[in-house]
Order: structure tokens, then C-alpha cells, then sequence
């Protein structure tokens, strides 16, 4: 029910919204969880393993229990806290893990076989018998885990990622946050200010005290208005900061637009990468419940979400309100609420000696033993002095201190130290290099010991910034003392929760420690606790404290868990901004890609690159008839196809020769200008790393090619080779692969097409195989290669990027005037299948120059990357697995890459396999299927029979052992 | 990450690309023997403290770098090009 | 005689506006490379300032103006961007970039912010101001970025992304124009 006069929500801002299709009305200002509770509703979720009902036990990022699916269709999101969901008008959310309603829970019997449920239960109940595990026990398990559901449809919302720098970053805006920045700003410093609430403030927007003249949320206020004026500073509202990495780099997320309908360009959310030089951790403090039978009751929250609601959003979550605390903070709520008019129906603190000041019945020395009431708390039974009491009341608050939030300071392996005097945990010294933790983050809890934390800590920043700190002074504030004595459980019969969202109590806890999960790692793996969305931030502290007690060890020998990022919920789809669907890669296109596209040619991926896979024309319905009809074409007329994705480097310098001696196992020095050489690269395990021939183009200047695949790689292998194994050569290189468009011309009519459109034709007797040299087109000029991927009498021609769409046009409408046309890669790959040429489905990075015959192309007079370790015992021989050609010689024709060999006779099982095809395709040249491989001690086998099996496609098929060169093994055609 | 390139400055990890310990810079001559070349290219320390690595900055200037750092503690404690670091 | 027809990396693409950014190409007359050999720094420096004006950059400068420039390009090498100047020195690799890269031009008081959803670099103005220049990544793609003006941005990335560039950089223009509009 609404306060009147108190709360900061605009009560002249209608906004209606709906929860389990029920409309409701709250404020703009409101979370849905302030809005639920506005209109009296308790009950807003089932909990995971005994679907218990459950209530809003927090007003903050730290609830465990709210958690509803927002939406609908495929922006539809899963366990969204309802206490950090800002409300707007419209809203839909939907309670979950429930069925049919959240009222009537089927799977609320699990609740009844709660005693079989207990820690271990999975691990000692579905282990036997083991068959039963796939097809019941796994199955059945997925169907109840998890609690809020995906859409299942592919998400089309707009998310982001962005990088931000500074000089500081102050995490969280409470007093010592606020303090910090205004320091720090006032000084001069860079600083980013992220608070993860819509509203700056932190804590002091949800308490009513002073800070100086005013009231303290008005001093926020003034300082954030400060803030906002300053070019320095940068305020990031609704933006968590998730996790610490090295070096001062931080994860944010921002909710950008999560407060508003979903649709249109602006981001859900907004995954930020931070560097920041220092940082300060002003996160400050999450309340901890106390655990106690049946403390899991919608109705029961924390102390401090109590003064939230009232403060904040001017919502008194009962009528009845009771108060079970074990130290003098928590008074404040009963205070509060007494002074708004709301009954209180008595405090309970823990401590015998407690001061509780208020008009209200107090029991001190007591305790909550149990409450009732079915879907939401009724009535609180306490122990005390004079015995055992029955209280009506529908709402609990309960303390049991607070912990530091010491998340951060943990993520990079620091672990946080216990402090009696606080009975909390707080973080490590130089934790992490750079961020300094100030405020309730460090344990100092009252309002003056927060200002003065921030200014210390925004000071030391500054020093390690080497920056001046101005003068800045300290507003008076409340700075009453933390007095604390330390309870964790009220021990008795019936189930006392400690983590509310995965369903662990104190007995499970301690069941734990019986069956000698001692340590706090395993406890909280064998108990689930601390394990779901949550990552325990309300129970792990009361966890480990319950362990503690049950194996006889201080709570500071038993230690904490890991704290890992991130510190609370990251969607996957922030993460992943902007890598849907295409976005994933950049996009590479070649600039015959539009003339390509025109021809219907289908494009496939190599690598980054989109290539034509084949060219249909009309009356041609399958790729076989494309493509067969091209790899004829460039056998008898000419073809034309880009190869402008090959890797190309312009290598130059005196030292050039040598260099290329060095990383290629052949010779490059000896290559005359205007020659071209091929060339076979190792890496220097002696396997072979890529292919390509390269051109020399001046006494000092070599053009190399790489194969597309491999392009980056070399770059990246040439670069290592000169700057760390041969920096005293002298040369440059550089990529100009994308500078030159470069296309194939093949078949007996190519010097025909190329005479048709150079601007000088070639004469009779220059240009032999292997020539290069500058040539012009159009005017332009061109380079011109005569060389061969196809056996064919061919050339490459390159002319600048700018021209390539136009001289591909040319090319394809010369060559289809000669009886030819464009190729695409089925053509290609089929044409040097045929001549055996070698792609990196050969050259796979466990080959040697031996196994693909090339062994004796390693120049003897010269040292080279890879050429000591090739020579290795095991790499040379007849036990390798040698290249071969494999054409089928029985009734079955198929052949396909990836299947296995095996002699004729043996069966077909994995300790037989003598090798295996790397390459197929169907040879209309030769009229049969082609296939390369790889066949132990092969170059001694041709003639052989073997069978190749393919288990994959259930195939088999007997082949004859051949020269991997199946078309004009003698070369003819190519010097033609 | 950051790695403070000895050219650009502290950049983001993701500019580079790693290639494993800088005893690679310390290529044995073609006879030194398998003893050393097996050293050299498989046996690598796995120091619970200060290691050297090869950083290439691939999205950047194109330098290799020995990039000295602390396994445990994860601090970079500084960087220099490949082609001037020692061998 | 056969006629070539020069086609753009981004045909038909006129560039994009939003309140405080706006996006469009950039027509450089060449690129060339510059990478002086051993010791020959100061030698190809004399040379391009007498054939272009201009000398070579330091690392992570910029130099010049719209019409000639040059680009500290990554270690030992540079990019003339400007009025071919041919073959003007022994002592340096030279090549013809002018069509492997595409230059885009960003500019107005929210081109950081766009920036900065790709770009992973500091590009505070304190860190990053006119005259500044460096090589980084842009989404997965190489980059080399130049301030040439107060909020003024060169973009130069690999022809064959460059309309996944453009619609990168597009999108972060999107995001931030519906961002203010919240």
C-alpha cells in the first residue's frame, strides 16, 4: 500500500502495467517490484526446486526471489528482478517456474518430498541404474531445471558495445561514491560515475537523514548537478560495472532502453568494455537475512528494502509490521515506518543487551521460531525470555547485518578478510592494483564515515594519477556507531532457508558437513548455494558461517568461495552485440562480387571472402551440369575466374633474395626478373605451412602469393621471421592484395582473349610459362602472370581494385565470344584435382614436403625455416602416408573427401586405416571420378587396389593407386 | 589485458595476437643437434611467476614483441620490439 | 581500345547524417606506401618533403591537409595520401595503395562516441587530438584512424570491407542518434 507524502515517485505519472495478466497501476519512478507491493501483492514467484511461494526480498540488484520473464514474443526476457526493473507504461510480466498459475503450483509437490530433495540428491539418487541416466533421469531433470524460459525465436532487438577511457572510474553513487568524484572531477581527473540504479544517490535515496543543511538526497542532487555540468565527467547511469580484468579494464552493463518498450534503433542494453587508470569501489553494502524456519515467506524481506520501499517509492509493504534484527541499524525500519503511521507489531532482536528506542513492543535476547500463512506471511512465532509468543503480522523485516560488497575486488583472485568487529568480509589490501574501495565497501557503514571514505579514497587515486587533489570539505552528516552481534540461524525444527533461489537451508548445510564436504568450495557445489543467478550475494556469508558451526572452525579459517564475474546477470545478447547474423564476421567481397551476383552464381565462403561457387546458364538445374560444363570449357576454349582473394605481398630490398631464401625451401635468388617461381613454405616443425608461386619483379622487388586460406598466417610468419629470427636483413613488405584485382585466364584460346584486349598484343615468342611482367589495359596499367592453377595454357591478369568490376565484365563477355565463359571454384577445384595440384585440404599442417612429393625441392646449399626438423627421423619414408590419386576401378563410382583407406582384404576399422582422401569430384575431362589422398608409403603403391570407405556417408568404393597428376602428366598443354 | 607497445602504447589485448614463449627468438643453428632443436621448438616452462612471450600486434603496427609478464599475479612489467630484444 | 570503368568499394553510397555526426567518403588522388630501408629514414624524409612538401610522419602522427597528407601507417612505414608523386626515392619500398584502402570521413561533436562503439582505442580528446594517428581495429577489421580537426576522423579500411565498414559504423550511428532521442 502507498504512504501518503512520502517516497520520490511521481505521483502525477500514472503508468499502468500488467503482472500475470492482471492490470495494475503504479508510478513513473517505480521498479515493478515497488509497483507489485503498491498494490499489495506478496506473492510473485515459485522458488526452484520445492516451488515454494515466494516474495520480494530485496529492493535491489542482490534479490534472489523476484524474478519474472518480461514480455513477449522473441524480445520475451527470462528472470528479470522485478526489484531492478524499472516500470513503465505497458509493462507485461509473467511470474515463472510455475504451473498452471503462480497461485496453483502442481510441481509444488516437490515441496512434500522435500526430505528426500536434500543436498547430494541428484548425485546419490540418479546414479544407478546407469542406463536410466539418458533416456528418464537427464531428460527429466532438464524439463524441471531452470527457471524463466527463452523465447526460443531469434531475437531481432537492438543491443550495443561501445569502450570508454578515463582517468578515474567511481563505482557506485552513495555518499563515498559521490564524495569521490566530486574530489576527483574538482581536481581536474577524467571520471566516469556508474551507478547501477536509474537514480543517483545510492542508499541515501533510500533513507531520511541530513547531510549538512539539507536533506541527503537533496546534497545528491546538488552534487550530481555539479557533475553534470563538468566537460570531465561522464555520469553512467542504470550501468553495472560486472567484472575487473587486468590492467585496469572493467565490464559495464548499461541498461540503455530496458525501461522503455522494446523496438526501434535504441539499445536494449549496452555492453561496455571501461579502461580506466584507477578506479574507486563505492559499491557499497548488501543487507543479509537471518535464517529461521519458514523465512522464506512472501512478506518477509530485508530491513533495509523496508525503508526503501517507504522512503523511495512510498510503499509500505504490510499493515502489521515486525522487525528481527541482530544489531541497531535495523531499528531504524521499525522507527521509520512508525513515525509513516504504520503499525509495528514488535522488534526481536537477537541481543539480550539491545537499546531499542520506539514506541512499539520490543523483545530483546529473541527469536523468530516460525511463521504461517499460505501464500504470504500471516503470523511470526518468537522465543524470548518469557517464552514463546504468537504475533500477527504481515510483513518481517529482517537484519542480520551487512556485507561489504567486495565482489570486484575479488575477481582477479584476492581473497576478501574476515572482520569480527563487523562480523562481515572485507576486501583484501591492493586487492586489485588500482582499485580502492571506500565506503560500505570496506565496512564503514554510517553516513560522515562514507563522505570521508570517498574524499580518502579519490585522494589516493589522484596521488597514483600523479594529479593535485583540491581542497574539499565534508558536509556534517550522521555517524552513529555499527553495533553488531553476530547470529546466523535460530536452530529448531522445520526448513530455514540461507539461499533463497536455489533452495538451500541450513540443514542441507550442515547434512554437508556430515557427509564430509568440509570445505566451502564443495559444500557450495554439493548444496547448489550460492550457484544461481543471484551468485549468493544475501546468503553466502550466512552459508559459510552455518558450515563454519558445523565443522567446528572460525568462519575466517573456513574461507570464502570464488567470486567470479560477472557481478550480477549479463545477457548473452549484450555480450554478442552486433554478431547476429552476418555481423558476426566482416564481410569481404571481391569487386567481381555484383557482376557475380547478376549471373546467379551462388557465393560461398572462403574464409572472410564470398567466391562464386559456379556460374549456371539457362537449361542448366544442377550444380554438376554448371560446373562440368565449366572445367570443359577451360580445357577447350577459355574460362575466366577471380582470384583476387590470393594473399599478395610486395616484398622489397636488398636483402629480399635471401629472405625468401630463408622462409621458402627453395630457391628465390636465382629467379630472373620477370620470372615467376613456385614455392613451398614450411613451418619450422617441417610441416608444411603454405603454398604460391612468386614473382620477381625487379633485382630488389618480389611479389608473393599466398594461398587465400593462409594469407593472414604468412603475413603474420614473414613478420615473425624478419623481426625475430633475421632482423638484419633489410627489407619491407607489405599486403597488396587488395590493391590489384587479379583474374584467371585458362584454356588453349586465353592468349587469343588477352590479345582481344591488351592495349599491345602479346607477341609469338615472349611471354613463355612462367614470365611476368608489366602490360596495359585500357590504358591502365596491368600486370600480367603466366601461370597455371588448371594445367591449362593460362595467365593472371591484375589492373587496380578501381578496375576490376569493369575488366571481369570484359574478360567473361570476351571468353563467352570465344566459346567460353566465366568458372567458379566446383570448376577450379575439379581443374587441378585433375592436375593434382595441392589446396589446404592437402597442405592440412600435418604434411611434410615428402608425403606431397616435394621432399627433393629442399635446396641443399642453403638453411631454411622448418628444413633441420623436416629431416627428422619419422617424417621420410615408407611409413609415411604419401600423396596419391585414387580413381575407382569397381562397379560403385562414389568418391567423397574425408573417407578412409584400406587394403583391398581388410576390414574397414580404425586400426586398418592406411590413409584418406583429402579431394573429390567428377572429372568430365576424364569421365570418372577423381580423388586425392593421402595412402601409407603411396608413391610405391600405384596400381594397387584399395578400398576407400566413408563411414560417414556409407559409402565404399575400390579404387586403383595412381599418380596424383590424372590429366597431361607431361605438362604440355601449360607451355603450349 | 593491455600490453603497453613499445610503439602505440597501451592497447587492448584484443589488437594481438599471441604466439607463446620468446625462446622462439633463439633459433638454433641448422647443426646444433636434436637436443636443441627439440628444446627450441616443444619444451616450454610453465613459471608460476615472470614470464617472456611473443606478442604480435597484428591490429596495430605490425611489431613483435616480447611481452615480459607475471603468471600469477597477472602484471605486465613491461615490453620490447622483437627485433632489438635479446636472443 | 579497350575501355576500364572505375568502380567505388561502395557504389551508390552517399554517406550518412545524424544530429552531431556526419559520415562520408573520402576520394584521396593516390595512396602510396613509404618504408624506408635500414638506416634511410631521414634520406626518404628530405625526399617526400622535396616532391610532396611533406615529411615523413613521426610515430602516431598525422601531417597535412585534405589535398596532400601523410599517415603514420604502423612500424616503419607511412602512407602519402595526395597527388601521385611518382617514384621519388631509391632508398624506400613504395607501392600503390590508392585502391587497397578506402578513406571515409567522420566528423561532428558525437564522432568519438561512434567511434567508440568499434574502436578500441582512447580517443578522449586528450589522448587523441588533431594530428594524431594510429592503427587499431574497427569491429574485427584493421584500421588506421586519423584526427585531421578538432572532431574531424580518416578511416582508412581494407577495400573488400568496406561495406561491412560502413554499415558498422552506420549502425553506431543509429544506436546513438535513438539514444538521444530517449
Amino acid at each position: 500500500m502507498r504512504v501518503e507524502g512520502k517516497g520520490i515517485v511521481n505521483r502525477s505519472a500514472p503508468l499502468a502495467f500488467r503482472f500475470d495478466g492482471q492490470e495494475y497501476q503504479g508510478f513513473e519512478g517505480d521498479t515493478l517490484a515497488s509497483a507489485l507491493l503498491a498494490n499489495d501483492v506478496r506473492l510473485v514467484g515459485r522458488s526452484f526446486k520445492y516451488h515454494r511461494p515466494r516474495g520480494i526480498l530485496t529492493a535491489g540488484s542482490e534479490e534472489p526471489n523476484a524474478l519474472v520473464e518480461l514480455g513477449r514474443g522473441a524480445g520475451k526476457l527470462p528472470n528479470v528482478r522485478a526489484t531492478v526493473q524499472e516500470l513503465f507504461e505497458g509493462l507485461e510480466a509473467t511470474s515463472q517456474n510455475r504451473w498452471p498459475s503462480l497461485r496453483r503450483d502442481l510441481l509444488s509437490v516437490n515441496d512434500l518430498a522435500a526430505p528426500f530433495l536434500s543436498a547430494g540428491f541428484y548425485y546419490k539418487t540418479f546414479m544407478w541404474p546407469r542406463s536410466f541416466w539418458e533416456r528418464l533421469y537427464e531428460p527429466f531433470i532438464r524439463r524441471a531445471a531452470g527457471l524463466g524460459a527463452l523465447s526460443g525465436l531469434d531475437n531481432d532487438e537492438v543491443y550495443e558495445k561501445a569502450y570508454a577511457h578515463c582517468d578515474l572510474l567511481v563505482i557506485g553513487s552513495g555518499p563515498a561514491g559521490l564524495m569521490a568524484a566530486l574530489t576527483a572531477a574538482r581536481s581536474g581527473a577524467d571520471v566516469i560515475l556508474a551507478e547501477e540504479d536509474r537514480q543517483f544517490g545510492g542508499r541515501l535515496l533510500s533513507e531520511e537523514e541530513q547531510i549538512g543543511w539539507q536533506p541527503a538526497r537533496s546534497w545528491a542532487a546538488s552534487v550530481i548537478a555539479e557533475l553534470s555540468g563538468m566537460a570531465n565527467v561522464r555520469l553512467m547511469a542504470r550501468t553495472t560495472i560486472t567484472g575487473v580484468y587486468d590492467q585496469g579494464t572493467y565490464g559495464a552493463l548499461e541498461r540503455v532502453a530496458l525501461h522503455r518498450p522494446s523496438g526501434g534503433w535504441a539499445p536494449r542494453e549496452c555492453f561496455w568494455r571501461i579502461v580506466a587508470k584507477q578506479a574507486v569501489l563505492a559499491g557499497g553494502a548488501i543487507e543479509r537475512p537471518i535464517a529461521f524456519a519458514g523465512n522464506d515467506r512472501p512478506g518477509i524481506m530485508t530491513a533495509s528494502a523496508l525503508r526503501s520501499y517507504l522512503h523511495r517509492w512510498g510503499v509500505a509493504p504490510g499493515r502489521a509490521v515486525s522487525v528481527f534484527c541482530n544489531n541497531d541499524n535495523a531499528h531504524r525500519s521499525a522507527r521509520d515506518l512508525a513515525a509513516a503511521g504504520v503499525e509495528i507489531a514488535a522488534v526481536i532482536d537477537t541481543r539480550a543487551d539491545a537499546q531499542v528506542a520506539g514506541d512499539f513492543p520490543t523483545y530483546t535476547g529473541a527469536r523468530v521460531v516460525a511463521t504461517r500463512g499460505r501464500l504470504g506471511l500471516r503470523q511470526i512465532e518468537i522465543r524470548h525470555a518469557g517464552g514463546r509468543r504468537r504475533i500477527d503480522s504481515d510483513c518481517l523485516a529482517v537484519s542480520g547485518g551487512w556485507n561489504p560488497s567486495v565482489h570486484l575486488t575479488c575477481h582477479t583472485g584476492a581473497r576478501p578478510v574476515w572482520t569480527p568487529q563487523i562480523a562481515a568480509f572485507v576486501p583484501a589490501p591492493d586487492a586489485v592494483p588500482g582499485l580502492i574501495p571506500a565506503g560500505a565497501a570496506c565496512g564503514v557503514f554510517s553516513t560522515a564515515g562514507c563522505l570521508a571514505e570517498g574524499r580518502r579514497a579519490a585522494r589516493e587515486a589522484l596521488k597514483a594519477l600523479g594529479m593535485r587533489a583540491r581542497q574539499i570539505s565534508l558536509p556534517e552528516a550522521e555517524d552513529r556507531p555499527y553495533a553488531i552481534a553476530p547470529f546466523w540461524h535460530v536452530p529448531g525444527k522445520g526448513r530455514a532457508f540461507v539461499d533463497f533461489q536455489n533452495d538451500v537451508s541450513v540443514k542441507d548445510v550442515q547434512l554437508a558437513a556430515r557427509e564430509n564436504y568440509r570445505s566451502v568450495e564443495h559444500m557450495k557445489r554439493y548444496t547448489t548455494q550460492g550457484m544461481a543467478t543471484d551468485q549468493g550475494k544475501t546468503s553466502s556469508t550466512g552459508a559459510l558461517a552455518v558450515l563454519a558451526e558445523a565443522t567446528g572452525r572460525a568462519i575466517a579459517e573456513t574461507g570464502t568461495t570464488t567470486f567470479r564475474p560477472p557481478f550480477s546477470p549479463v545477457s548473452i545478447a549484450a555480450m554478442g552485440a552486433g554478431g547476429q547474423g552476418a555481423g558476426f564476421a566482416p564481410q569481404r567481397f571481391t569487386t567481381s562480387h555484383d557482376p557475380s551476383l547478376e549471373r546467379d552464381a551462388p557465393m560461398i565462403e572462403a574464409g572472410l571472402w564470398y567466391r562464386p561457387s559456379y556460374f549456371p546458364i539457362k537449361g542448366e538445374s544442377h550444380w554438376r551440369q554448371s560446373a562440368d560444363r565449366e572445367v570443359s570449357m577451360v580445357r577447350n576454349s577459355v574460362g575466366v575466374t577471380d582470384v583476387s582473394t590470393l594473399g599478395k605481398i610486395d616484398i622489397q630490398g636488398k636483402d629480399a633474395e635471401e629472405f625468401l631464401d630463408f622462409v621458402y625451401i627453395n630457391t628465390f635468388s636465382t629467379l630472373k626478373e620477370g620470372r615467376v617461381r613456385y614455392g613451398l613454405m614450411l613451418r619450422e616443425d617441417g610441416h608444411v605451412m603454405d603454398d604460391g608461386t612468386t614473382a620477381r619483379l625487379g633485382p630488389d622487388h618480389y611479389l608473393m602469393t599466398t594461398t587465400t586460406a593462409a594469407a593472414g598466417l604468412v603475413m603474420r610468419h614473414l613478420e615473425f621471421v624478419h623481426q625475430c629470427l633475421v632482423p638484419h636483413l633489410d627489407l619491407q613488405m607489405i599486403s597488396v592484395t587488395e590493391q590489384w584485382a587479379q583474374f584467371a585466364i585458362a584454356g588453349p584460346k586465353s592468349r587469343a582473349l588477352l590479345n582481344d584486349i591488351l592495349d599491345t598484343p602479346l607477341g609469338a615468342e615472349d611471354w613463355p610459362f612462367m614470365a611476368c611482367g608489366a602490360v596495359r589495359v585500357g590504358g591502365r596499367e596491368a600486370r600480367l602472370f603466366r601461370i597455371s592453377f588448371s594445367g591449362e595454357h593460362a595467365y593472371e591478369l591484375a589492373v587496380p581494385s578501381r578496375y576490376g568490376e569493369s575488366l571481369f565484365r570484359l574478360l567473361t563477355q570476351k571468353a563467352e565470344a570465344l566459346g567460353g565463359g566465366p568458372y567458379g571454384m566446383e570448376a577450379l577445384n575439379v581443374l587441378r584435382i585433375e592436375k593434382g595440384f595441392l589446396t589446404h585440404a592437402e597442405i592440412h599442417g600435418r604434411v611434410t614436403a615428402f608425403d606431397i612429393g616435394m621432399g627433393r625441392m629442399i635446396a641443399p646449399g642453403k638453411d631454411c625455416v622448418g628444413k633441420t626438423m623436416a629431416a627428422r627421423p619419422g617424417l621420410n619414408g615408407p611409413e609415411r602416408e604419401q600423396l596419391v590419386g585414387l580413381r575407382p576401378v569397381g562397379a560403385v563410382k562414389q568418391l567423397s573427401a574425408g573417407a578412409h583407406l584400406f587394403a583391398a582384404g581388410a576390414p574397414a576399422v580404425r586400426v586398418n586405416s592406411e590413409g584418406y582422401t583429402t579431394s573429390a569430384g567428377f572429372s568430365p575431362t576424364l569421365g570418372s571420378v577423381l580423388a586425392l589422398g593421402f595412402l601409407r608409403n603411396g608413391r610405391a603403391r600405384h596400381g594397387e587396389t584399395v578400398r576407400v570407405v566413408d563411414h560417414l556417408r556409407d559409402t565404399e568404393t575400390m579404387v586403383e593407386v595412381c599418380d596424383p597428376v590424372f590429366f597431361d602428366p607431361e605438362g604440355g598443354r601449360v607451355r603450349d | 589485458m593491455r600490453i603497453p607497445c613499445p610503439i602505440c602504447g597501451p592497447r587492448d589485448r584484443r589488437e594481438f595476437y599471441y604466439a607463446g614463449d620468446a625462446v622462439a627468438l633463439a633459433r638454433p643453428v641448422p647443426g646444433a643437434g636434436e637436443a636443441a632443436w627439440d628444446s627450441y621448438l616443444h619444451l616450454r616452462d610453465n613459471p608460476a611467476g615472470v614470464t617472456r612471450d611473443l606478442w604480435y600486434h597484428e591490429m596495430g603496427c605490425s611489431a613483435w614483441l616480447v611481452v615480459e609478464r607475471d603468471t600469477v599475479s597477472h602484471k605486465v612489467l613491461g615490453a620490447a620490439l622483437a627485433a632489438e630484444a635479446e636472443r | 581500345m579497350t575501355e576500364l570503368v572505375a568502380v567505388s568499394a561502395s557504389p551508390g553510397w552517399s554517406g550518412k547524417s545524424i544530429a552531431g555526426a556526419r559520415f562520408g567518403a573520402f576520394e584521396p588522388q593516390a595512396i602510396l606506401s613509404v618504408a624506408p630501408f635500414a638506416g634511410a629514414g631521414a634520406e626518404v624524409s628530405q625526399a617526400l618533403q622535396q616532391a610532396t612538401g611533406l615529411p615523413l610522419p613521426e610515430v602516431g602522427e598525422c601531417l597535412g591537409t585534405d589535398a596532400a597528407g601523410v599517415i603514420w601507417f604502423g612500424r616503419g612505414q607511412a602512407m602519402f595520401i595526395g597527388p601521385d608523386p611518382g617514384r621519388f626515392t631509391q632508398a624506400a619500398a613504395l607501392t600503390d595503395q590508392s585502391d587497397a584502402w578506402t578513406v571515409l570521413r567522420l566528423e561532428g561533436r558525437r564522432a568519438r562516441d561512434v567511434l567508440a562503439r568499434l574502436v578500441p582505442l582512447d580517443l578522449r580528446p586528450s589522448a587523441f587530438a588533431q594530428g594524431q594517428s594510429a592503427r587499431s581495429e574497427l569491429g574485427h577489421m584493421m584500421l588506421s584512424l586519423s584526427c585531421t580537426g578538432a572532431d574531424v576522423f580518416l578511416l582508412m579500411v581494407m577495400r573488400s570491407m568496406t561495406k561491412t565498414a560502413i554499415h558498422e559504423i552506420e549502425a553506431a550511428m543509429e544506436n546513438i542518434a535513438a539514444r538521444d532521442a530517449l
